[in-house]
């Protein structure tokens, strides 16, 4: 058997795991496992300049490809500034192994020069983590935590490996274990038959049904599935943030994202639904808005792989576990066998009632000579790419503008921080995307506040050549927190301003990139193509856009889903 | 409501904390928690007695426990017959030997044993239901001065055929 050190089990674990790209950041308690990888021809490491953008890579990574992300960093800071993007990984069910490196088994505990409890501080947001407490152990871990972040509803992993677990003089027979079967972890993937038969039943039998397709219908790779039980029973189709791309934007049964920022008809048919069929989404509370008021008249069908996700924030009356793939696979396989239909009647006049909704043209603005607005940034984009680049953004009211008006043609091609909300996310993300698809557009949708918390990649950007677009929507100041501010603090800008944003034009010329200032409407088009034109350069294009722009259609605070503002004078009857 | 939670885990480094940190992390709420590996040690068998407001916290409390990587198991004890039982150790002052007779006396009534004694200080084991427990504790801070009490938390198993097992 061949005999290796425990830093290089750790790299030819990861090659027998079948990985090609690792983030990361070296350090001196990882020093063995980056002198093996400098030995290895078969996997590429991206040297970060922060480690909280290796998890983002990483993470955007496998976002966009479906594959697991793996991060290594050394102990400590190295460890600690993962947090964030691991917490971002763990709330948007992302799989990543993170390696992290640790001190010597015997000063554990002792507080030794850049010791941190690695596994305590990284519990509450991982799925499961491993410490590694003699080399022997690495191969095992490495192959439970691919299984374990990648299988049910998958999350990031984190593996300990204190530094004399590494040491490269002492050798131990390497075999790398062919599967894994943990007694404690058996996911369920196929649906309840008694359940599957409810469920088509209860489906074929609703006059207002409501499809709610959310980011684990994206995980499990089911939109096809998606699709065509939607076009088969010709249901009306939302999705949540996460699970913008599952269903075509411009299908004409798409009725839009819904929610907090949702559209008037999305969120007027969940709140008037006889029946709300939520497959792979959780009900969140940027969702559902106020529980009690929530969608009074429906019955709540519900698949979900994680149990916990199911009657936690809404009670389902008809509960799923299994994959999103799987479940509407069956449901599907039975409709067929069975001949259900439902009643063509009821569903188009529930159509004849959605179209009014969708006559009511919620995301209609004005545009206005002296300013840009951020919608029209956005069409831009959509055109200049013709809605096939990945879209990648931060956090705040350019994440939301995106998500409304980039209508997303399939799964995988929009990248948010979802769940967490994590500003700083964008530009790591897009340069993920764009590393495991090198051949497609990849745009980082942004403003000026969350660019500013990971600009720093820009020199990564520059070492390895990652040719992504970054279009800031600037409006000189952080636009959600202000635009709450004006409509429920009284217009006191507490801290929503930034006086000091730089010249992200000279910026990016300093990290040898492109920049493109743009002031006016007639510049945005010739702008944004250039910028896609320029395939091996790194373009920032900067857009001033109107600094009072609001996002609506938005949810009233305590009220039920359909309760919206429209626009700064306009909101629906109480 | 009360409620008795059993828990069959593997009993690996960490384990332990994963379970507290749920618990803490959710804003659920522990009364007492018991842990000890069991006849095979790579599995460990933990009873957490907690208050919950109502059904469905409860059952999510369950499905997030359930959803560790390291547990195998998950049951309720308190909804069909099961026997609960914790043991205390009470450290008490008695003064003279009409107070040392009623300390005596009233171990005796509870089934509690003597397992210590000094000049002045009387060292009593009693197991049982915690309420037998509480009742035992008020009846001696009357006839005693308690110096020191130690209280197990509950231990439970289900009556009969069901078992938690891997």
């Amino acid at each position: 058997m061949e005999m290796l050190s425990g830093a290089e089990m750790v790299v030819r674990s990861l090659q027998d795991e079948g990985i090609e790209h690792i983030f990361g950041y070296p350090g001196g308690s990882v020093l063995d496992i980056y002198d093996a990888i400098f030995q290895s021809d078969e996997i590429e490491h991206f040297l970060v300049r922060h480690e909280q953008a290796a998890v983002h890579m990483a993470d955007a990574y496998s976002r966009s490809t479906g594959k697991v992300g793996c991060v290594l960093v050394t102990a400590g800071p190295g460890a600690t500034n993962c947090i964030t993007g691991i917490a971002t990984a763990y709330m948007d069910s992302i799989p990543l192994v993170v390696l992290s490196g640790q001190v010597p088994t015997f000063w554990i505990g002792d507080d030794a020069f850049q010791e941190t409890d690695m596994i305590g501080v990284s519990r509450p947001v991982v799925k499961h983590s491993f410490s590694c407490r003699t080399a022997e152990d690495i191969p095992k871990a490495i192959k439970k935590a691919f299984y374990i972040a990648s299988t049910g509803r998958p999350g990031p992993v984190v593996i300990d490996l204190p530094k004399d677990v590494q040491n490269p003089l002492n050798k131990f027979p390497y075999e790398y274990p062919e599967s894994v079967s943990l007694r404690s972890y058996n996911p369920t993937l196929s649906g309840h038959k008694g359940q599957i038969k409810r469920a088509v039943s209860a489906l074929v039998g609703a006059k207002k049904p409501v499809l709610y397709v959310g980011g684990g219908a994206i995980i499990a790779n089911a939109s096809k599935q998606v699709l065509q039980l939607a076009e088969k029973l010709n249901l009306p189709v939302t999705n949540t943030l996460m699970g913008l791309g599952a269903f075509p934007g411009e299908h004409e049964q798409f009725i839009g994202m819904l929610g907090m920022h949702g559209t008037y008809e999305a969120n007027k048919s969940m709140h008037n639904a006889d029946l709300i069929f939520a497959c792979g989404a959780r009900f969140d509370d940027r969702v559902t808005n106020n529980v009690d008021k929530f969608c009074p008249n429906a019955k709540i069908m519900h698949i979900d792989i994680d149990p916990t996700s199911i009657s936690k924030n809404i009670h389902a009356d008809l509960p799923i576990v299994g994959s999103v793939e799987v479940v509407l696979q069956q449901m599907l396989d039975l409709i067929d066998e069975t001949n259900a239909m439902n009643d063509s009647n009821d569903i188009n006049a529930w159509w004849d009632q959605i179209n009014e909704w969708r006559a009511k043209d919620c995301l209609a603005y004005k545009t206005c000579d002296t300013h840009i607005k951020p919608q029209q940034v956005i069409e831009c984009l959509y055109k200049v790419t013709k809605g096939d680049a990945i879209v990648t953004s931060d956090v705040g009211q350019h994440q939301m503008v995106a998500a409304q008006y980039y209508p997303f043609k399939e799964p995988r091609q929009w990248i948010n921080s979802g769940g967490a909300g994590t500003m700083g996310f964008g530009l790591p993300a897009a340069m993920g995307c764009k590393i495991a698809h090198p051949d497609r557009p990849v745009v980082c949708v942004t403003g000026d506040g969350s660019i500013q918390m990971n600009i720093q990649e820009l020199s990564t950007c520059m070492q390895y050549n990652i040719p992504v677009v970054i279009l800031l929507l600037n409006n000189r100041s952080l636009g959600m927190v202000k635009q709450w501010q004006k409509m429920f603090y009284g217009g006191r800008q507490s801290h929503s301003y930034m006086d000091s944003v730089p010249d992200f034009v000279k910026l990016s010329e300093a990290y040898n990139h492109i920049g493109i200032k743009v002031d006016t409407i007639d510049e945005l088009e010739p702008a944004l193509t250039r910028a896609f034109e320029l395939k091996e350069r790194v373009v920032f294009v900067d857009v001033a856009i109107d600094p009072e722009e609001h996002v609506y259609p938005m949810q009233v605070k305590f009220g039920s889903m359909e309760d919206m503002y429209l626009s700064k004078t306009e909101q629906t009857d109480a | 409501m009360r409620r008795i939670i059993s828990v069959l885990i593997e009993n690996e480094s960490g384990s332990l904390a994963r379970v507290v940190g749920l618990f803490a992390q959710r804003g659920y709420n522990i009364e007492s928690l018991t842990v000890s590996p069991t006849n095979d040690n790579t599995l460990s068998r933990m009873t957490i007695t907690t208050d919950v407001v109502d059904n469905a916290t409860l059952e999510q409390m369950m499905k997030q426990l359930h959803k560790l990587v390291d547990v195998l198991r998950v049951s309720e004890l308190t909804q069909t017959p099961h026997v609960e039982r914790e043991l205390l150790l009470l450290k008490v002052r008695t003064v003279g030997p009409e107070a040392r007779e009623e300390v005596k006396r009233t171990s005796d009534i509870y089934r509690g044993q003597i397992v210590d004694i000094t000049q002045n200080l009387y060292t009593i084991q009693l197991t049982g239901a915690g309420s037998k427990l509480d009742a035992f504790v008020a009846t001696m801070d009357e006839c005693s001065e308690i110096v020191e009490i130690v209280r197990s938390g509950v231990c439970g198993i289900a009556r009969g055929d069901k078992s938690l097992r891997a």
